[in-house]
């Protein structure tokens, strides 16, 4: 923990201004520019979570140091009492439109029924393609080799930040008020993946995202491929995939014996 | 110039003695490279590194190898995968037996009765081949994924270490191990912190040091209990608050944990940083080492691409003054602990011939650029090295960068030494004219 008062600092050069002391006046005086590119990490570390599962190669480590950053943001957002804020506007929402959580805790696309899910995953996708959008395009010429760009990375986001902000002020908090006190369940869930597991059946995966609109395919090519696709994992992928997918169902019928035999174990 | 494999090498390292050098990659194959013998009639080849043994695992990626100092004849060395620990045996073959009475050259069992007379079989020389068989296999110890293993210098007994536990194996036992650090909570949801590396003591056989992903170093004594989850030192950096952010933790995590070869010193990397620890001294490092500061600008960046969990090695030479790690765009960097002096080289074949001299390359953070200089925007952050290993004796290197493998030495060229920089120099009149002409000088042997 920080000593109150002291600001962190956005690692891409952008510093936030300095804050006064933290309560409830502090939200309205915390910079818009670091509170927005604070929201564009949370939502950016959750969307990582999600996809823990579909790493070419499972990381926990990864995981638990997202799952971390995720806590440090909830944990400064409560000190400035914009957490608190959030769940009072979320109150008023419905609560299918809180697919976040729903998506976190889903542990296995094969073992549950899609039927549900590709809804759920167009509606994520449909409110945070305002958000997603500009980055992601950014993102998708990145993406064969991750060089960075010379802006800085919020830098374009921000901007279509402020034209949105207002029709996309809700359903973003809709989505984040649910992951608090659903976030502990679905970590573990996540982390329960953890246990020798191998990346779920592309096929199943494929099936979810058939249902999304083809104009935000750019969107899906980067969340499929961002944390799959590293740089030299694209080879890796092109000569293995026919074998994992036709594999994968075995393998996770074996992982899951592993899991029970844990369990009895008791070890 | 050879390419030998289509796969990610995932993993290099030289045996005690420097004349082997084991390389895994992602696709489960060992292969082995020997030096070469001094010759003669071509001593400008002596000490060029051959392929001597390669060997599949029916498994997964390779994700470390360790050599077991070598006892006799054969050598041995431990290979580990995400779940399993293989214990492989390497001999020379160059001769077999001939002249069984019970059965003829084919293998086919011969009819007694068509046996009319005894003989001895005799030993024929044959083409020398190289063997290896697997020992030992040390399964069903971890439930998460290996990240590393080590041998004790007692050389009984290993240990592998996942992201919650760290076991003990005698290499004679392979359906017995014990759990001596354990740090899975009882509730995962509560999990924070993992463990990323560990590694024995050089000399202390009871010894061990891991390390975590919260940026903390534990030494452990296992005498003291069963059970070392009671570490007996605890090295740790408070954090600097100047420099806080969202990232500080995860940059803080350690990638890699080294003892020095003399047993005084424990050498960290985590993302930015090579730290030197006395293990005297648990509340700061003795030493920190950038070694490319310009990417903190650029961590939220690096955190989209998931750079910023890459996980690189580091790693001492022979005499533990100088220090190396990987970085991106094929770099790697050597830090020396004496003058303080640090070079940025590069492993890349556009930029090497056979036998060029290797020139420091050096980043522009913002401003003008040099000539010579490379941007910080212009890195190509999917060549990345992650893998390095030092000869025990000698200044040579092994560096992978993605599926090569790159060999670097220094060369005696007649009377002239071609290393200025780390003072192995012959005479003193030479070193000036060549501290005049270069900073560093290596030789390029590109496999």
């Amino acid at each position: 923990m920080f000593p109150k008062g002291t600001k962190r600092k956005f690692a891409d050069g952008e510093e936030a201004a300095p804050s006064e002391a933290p309560g409830p006046t502090a939200a309205r005086a915390l910079s818009s520019a670091y509170s927005l590119q604070r929201q564009s990490l949370l939502d950016m570390s959750l969307i990582k979570l999600q996809l823990c599962h579909m790493l070419v190669e499972p990381n926990l480590c990864r995981s638990v140091l997202i799952a971390n950053t995720v806590r440090q943001i909830q944990e400064e957002m409560t000190q400035d009492g914009t957490w608190q804020i959030m769940t009072q506007a979320l109150s008023q929402c419905p609560s299918d439109r809180l697919v976040a959580s729903e998506v976190l805790c889903r542990q296995d696309p094969a073992s549950q029924s899609p039927k549900p899910v590709p809804a759920a995953l167009e509606q994520t996708l449909q409110e945070e393609s305002y958000q997603e959008e500009v980055v992601m395009e950014e993102d998708s010429h990145a993406a064969p080799s991750p060089q960075l760009s010379g802006a800085p990375y919020l830098g374009p986001f921000s901007s279509s930040w402020d034209e949105e902000e207002e029709a996309e002020d809700e359903e973003e908090d809709s989505e984040e008020s649910v992951s608090e006190p659903e976030e502990e369940s679905r970590t573990e869930q996540v982390f329960g993946t953890f246990e020798i597991k191998q990346p779920p059946a592309d096929p199943a995966l494929e099936e979810l995202f058939s249902d999304v609109d083809p104009s935000y395919y750019d969107l899906d090519t980067v969340l499929m491929q961002s944390p799959k696709m590293g740089p030299y994992d694209l080879l890796e992928s092109l000569s293995h995939s026919p074998a994992l997918s036709s594999t994968a169902s075995c393998r996770s019928d074996l992982n899951e014996l592993d899991h029970i035999m844990e369990i009895i174990v008791g070890s | 110039m050879r390419c030998f494999s289509a796969d990610i090498i995932s993993t290099v390292e030289f045996n005690s003695s420097g004349e082997l050098l084991a390389t895994g990659d992602k696709g489960g194959r060992v292969v082995v490279f020997q030096r070469e013998q001094e010759s003669k009639s071509q001593p400008q080849r002596r000490g060029e590194y051959n392929v001597y043994s390669t060997f599949q695992k029916i498994e997964e990626k390779i994700n470390k190898i360790k050599w077991l100092p070598q006892q006799n004849a054969a050598y041995f060395l431990l290979s580990t995968n995400d779940k399993t620990v293989k214990l492989w045996k390497i001999s020379e073959r160059d001769k077999r037996p001939e002249g069984y009475n019970l059965k003829d050259e084919d293998g086919r069992i011969r009819d007694p009765s068509t046996i009319t007379s005894l003989r001895v079989p005799v030993l024929q020389p044959m083409d020398l081949m190289v063997e290896a068989t697997a020992r030992r296999v040390f399964s069903n110890a971890h439930t998460y994924h290996i990240n590393s293993i080590s041998v004790n210098s007692d050389l009984q007994t290993f240990i592998s270490t996942d992201d919650l536990r760290v076991n003990l194996w005698n290499l004679e036992i392979t359906d017995r191990s014990f759990n001596i650090v354990d740090i899975k909570p009882a509730n995962m949801e509560e999990l924070t912190e993992v463990i990323t590396s560990a590694e024995f003591h050089p000399q202390q056989c009871h010894t061990f040091a891991y390390s975590s992903s919260k940026g903390s170093i534990r030494l452990c004594d296992m005498r003291q209990a069963a059970l070392c989850d009671k570490h007996c030192k605890y090295f740790e950096e408070p954090e600097d608050p100047s420099t806080r952010s969202f990232f500080s933790e995860i940059i803080s995590s350690i990638s890699d944990v080294k003892f020095s070869h003399n047993g005084r010193y424990l050498m960290t990397r985590d993302y930015l940083t090579v730290k030197v620890w006395d293990l005297q001294m648990e509340n700061k490092p003795l030493e920190t080492y950038q070694v490319h500061d310009y990417l903190r600008g650029k961590l939220c960046s690096l955190y989209e691409n998931d750079c910023i969990f890459d996980k690189f090695e580091c790693v001492w030479n022979g005499s533990d003054s100088v220090i190396m790690t990987g970085s991106y765009n094929n770099f790697f960097r050597m830090f020396d602990r004496n003058t303080k002096r640090d070079v940025t080289l590069e492993a890349s074949r556009e930029n090497s011939k056979p036998r060029a001299i290797l020139k420091p390359r050096k980043v522009c953070v913002g401003g003008k650029r040099r000539k010579d200089e490379i941007s910080v925007d212009s890195l190509d952050f999917s060549k990345k090295i992650l893998h390095t290993t030092w000869h025990p004796h000698e200044n040579i290197i092994a560096v992978a960068a993605t599926n090569n493998l790159y060999i670097f030495q220094d060369k005696v060229v007649g009377l002239f030494i071609w290393n200025s920089r780390w003072g192995r120099v012959k005479s003193s009149k030479l070193q000036r004219t060549w501290n005049d002409l270069v900073q560093n000088c290596y030789l390029v042997i590109i496999y």
